[in-house]
């Protein structure tokens, strides 16, 4: 039996609304579709999407990491662009893991972007990558340092110009070793409590028990700890050789300050590093020694180069978080135009080829095929003295470059016994 | 003593250092609440801008002009902001002041990072507070003593205002009783504005102390004020003393779970808020406020 429904059922029934909205939004299609200035503009442009934390405790760094993107795209646009197009470049804050992941996957979705660049959180990052392997879409790591990344949760869509742990333990821990701090030593570890602090602790410990040193204590500190006071009278209490410091961000600003407040005689230095956090400490607190992986006075042409135009453009010398999203981006942008393509496929295959890039240092880098890690040189950084000291950028003296002209450049990048990866099919 | 007991009795000495900075922030924060009902989320902000004003003051005319010009200024703009923005809603929704000041805190912030950058700047403990003091087995920052000090004479300063003078009876009976107070025909809004400026005020006070031994960037006040607010929590709504007692207890709390408990040292002082809060939910020594209840 039928019945027919009452007129009244009809007007109240929700067929009707649910018509309207589609309307309306078909509505504002056609309406987007009739605005040919922007349809134009999206078919004459590459969409570069950044993100990186502009807020917490990686803020400082991530504020770097947006002036390098900018001045790469600025100069790739005013050198013709990539295969004649314009790079759109769109950046935001990703603030913690959730909020970069659901703002990757809009550039993705709603921006359409080619390619993703940055971050800094190694927590961020692999949120990040998820939703780039997903939608196969390439992401650039520029600063997550953690090795799992690259090993356990490594993807063939990402790539990595930051440096693992592994590379800056690797580094400074030669260094260490050549002034008698690790072997037949105590060291006192301050680590991070995130993703990134128990990587780096986990890579260090296995540096240090394979090089005849021994871990004493390592203190987790929540990120955003700001008072270091109790930490200092521990560490006094324990007496150690040495003092690490796995920390990150404004955590090493304080750490440093706040060493130097308490005058602990203990030698002392980290297995992380930014340029940044540390210029905040101010002259006459910072000291140590430290990994970098790149510096404003890194000796070469291009570095030089890229140094002035910096200067010119933001009236202060570049942190290396601005190096890295400078440099991910010219090499994004390089594989893109060596390949006539915008395709993921295609970067990704011109990458594993492992051909050597420019990437403002003494020697050339590649990406190595089977983690995708960026390999390269990278330095060690101490205190200048304060009778040296010019201006609040000029506090450390650049060491070496690690490895040694004579070695490989990958002996100090994490093995594949270390941190075997396998790319997820 | 033996060994263990002193790292442990310098730890608690050490907590009570810390605690008290937190003090500077949280009874600003109480008083501005008791009286107006406001709870202001952007006195983290004030903070940061008094560690800013101290960092410019301090590197062209040395830190005591700093210690002056600080807090004077800030207390100057929380004069302005007073005025300007939070007088409009004190009989209003206390939604619509948490969402004010939640958007002040965000501008504040934010304008701190377009001005000055969003790295940390450095500014360093003045020369003639540099150094360690050692008594006995305890090494104490010469500095850190001095925020002591400073920190001791402003809570007896204000305690003194407060149960001393007119003013503070004033705005005693205002806490208690606003209506009371205008029926009896005094106004309370000079006192709003005053007690807004003292608050704001200790919040520069705390930005220049705390400058040279934390990093100064514009993210500062939001890390500081949930610490501040935990305290005032726990020490009790409209209680002096509460504050003080639960500053210092936050930070002896803290130091100790460093000691014996490192990755719970953050996590210690919502433990205790919690603990606080299930045995008595007023806070320490927080008095019943009727128009609270």
């Amino acid at each position: 039996m039928t019945e027919k429904p009452h007129p009244a059922t009809i007007l109240s029934a929700p067929l009707p609304r649910r018509r309207v909205l589609q309307g309306l939004g078909a509505a504002a299609l056609v309406g987007g579709i009739g605005m040919p200035a922007i349809v134009k503009a999206q078919a004459d442009t590459i969409t570069f999407g950044h993100l990186t934390p502009l807020t917490g405790f990686l803020g400082p760094l991530g504020a770097y990491g947006q002036m390098g993107v900018q001045l790469a795209v600025e100069e790739i646009n005013g050198a013709g662009g990539v295969n004649g197009r314009k790079i759109n470049l769109i950046m935001e804050d990703s603030v913690n893991p959730a909020t970069a992941s659901s703002k990757a996957e809009r550039y993705i979705e709603r921006d359409k972007a080619a390619v993703i660049i940055g971050e800094i959180s190694s927590a961020s990052c692999l949120a990040i990558s998820q939703v780039a392997a997903r939608n196969k879409i390439v992401f650039v790591n520029t600063g997550g340092n953690s090795d799992a990344l690259r090993g356990k949760d490594c993807n063939r869509y990402m790539f990595h110009v930051e440096g693992a742990n592994t590379q800056y333990v690797k580094a400074v821990g030669a260094a260490m070793l050549r002034d008698g701090l690790i072997k037949g030593k105590k060291l006192f570890f301050l680590t991070a409590d995130y993703a990134f602090g128990h990587d780096l602790s986990r890579v260090a410990k296995l540096y240090i028990a394979a090089n005849g040193g021994e871990v004493i204590a390592d203190e987790l500190v929540p990120t955003d700890a700001s008072d270091f006071s109790a930490y200092m009278l521990k560490i006094r209490q324990m007496k150690p050789d040495v003092v690490i410091s796995n920390l990150a961000g404004n955590q090493i600003t304080n750490f440093i300050k706040q060493y130097a407040e308490f005058g602990l005689p203990f030698p002392f230095g980290g297995f992380g590093f930014d340029t940044a956090v540390a210029w905040g400490a101010g002259k006459g607190n910072f000291g140590g020694v430290w990994p970098c992986i790149w510096h404003h006075d890194v000796d070469t042409a291009s570095s030089k180069a890229f140094v002035a135009a910096f200067v010119k453009k933001f009236g202060k010398p570049p942190e290396n978080q601005a190096w890295g999203d400078y440099v991910a981006t010219k090499t994004v942008a390089r594989a893109m135009n060596e390949t006539k393509s915008t395709d993921s496929a295609q970067i990704i295959g011109f990458f594993e080829k492992e051909p050597k890039l420019d990437i403002l240092k003494g020697r050339e880098g590649y990406y190595r095929a089977w983690d995708h890690q960026l390999i390269q040189e990278m330095y060690t950084i101490t205190a200048k003295p304060v009778a040296q000291v010019k201006d609040q950028w000029d506090l450390m003296v650049l060491g070496k470059a690690v490895p040694g002209p004579n070695d490989a450049l990958d002996v100090i990048a994490p093995t594949p016994a270390e941190n075997a990866c396998s790319f997820p099919v | 003593m033996p060994l263990e007991l002193v790292f442990l009795i310098e730890q608690l000495l050490n907590g009570l250092l810390v605690g008290v900075a937190y003090l500077l922030i949280a009874l600003g924060l109480s008083l501005i609440f008791s009286l107006g009902g406001i709870v202001n989320l952007a006195h983290g902000g004030f903070y940061a801008i008094g560690a800013y004003i101290a960092v410019e003051v301090g590197n062209r005319f040395g830190f005591p002009a700093a210690f002056v010009a600080a807090p004077l200024s800030v207390a100057l703009i929380g004069v302005v902001i007073e005025r300007v923005l939070f007088a409009r809603f004190y009989r209003a929704d206390p939604i619509l002041s948490l969402l004010l000041t939640f958007g002040l805190a965000m501008v504040i912030e934010q304008a701190l990072r377009m001005a000055f950058g969003a790295t940390p700047i450095p500014f360093a403990i003045p020369q003639f507070l540099r150094g360690q003091v050692f008594i006995g087995d305890f090494i104490y920052s010469r500095y850190r003593l001095a925020i002591l000090l400073v920190a001791m004479a402003a809570v007896l300063g204000l305690w003194l205002l407060l149960q001393r003078t007119a003013f503070g009876r004033v705005v005693r009976a205002g806490v208690q009783n606003p209506d009371m107070v205008g029926a009896l025909g005094i106004s309370l809004r000079p006192y709003l504005t005053a007690v807004a400026a003292i608050g704001i005020g200790l919040a520069g006070l705390a930005g220049v102390m705390l400058a040279p031994i934390s990093g100064v960037h514009p993210a500062m006040g939001a890390e500081i004020l949930t610490a501040a607010f935990v305290v005032v929590v726990i020490g009790g709504l409209g209680s002096f003393w509460g504050v003080v007692a639960a500053g210092l207890l936050v930070g002896v709390v803290r130091g100790l779970t460093v000691y014996f408990l490192p990755p719970a040292a953050e996590a210690s002082m919502y433990m205790l808020m919690l603990l606080v809060l299930l045995v008595r939910p007023r806070g320490l020594f927080g008095e019943r406020i009727l128009r609270f209840e």
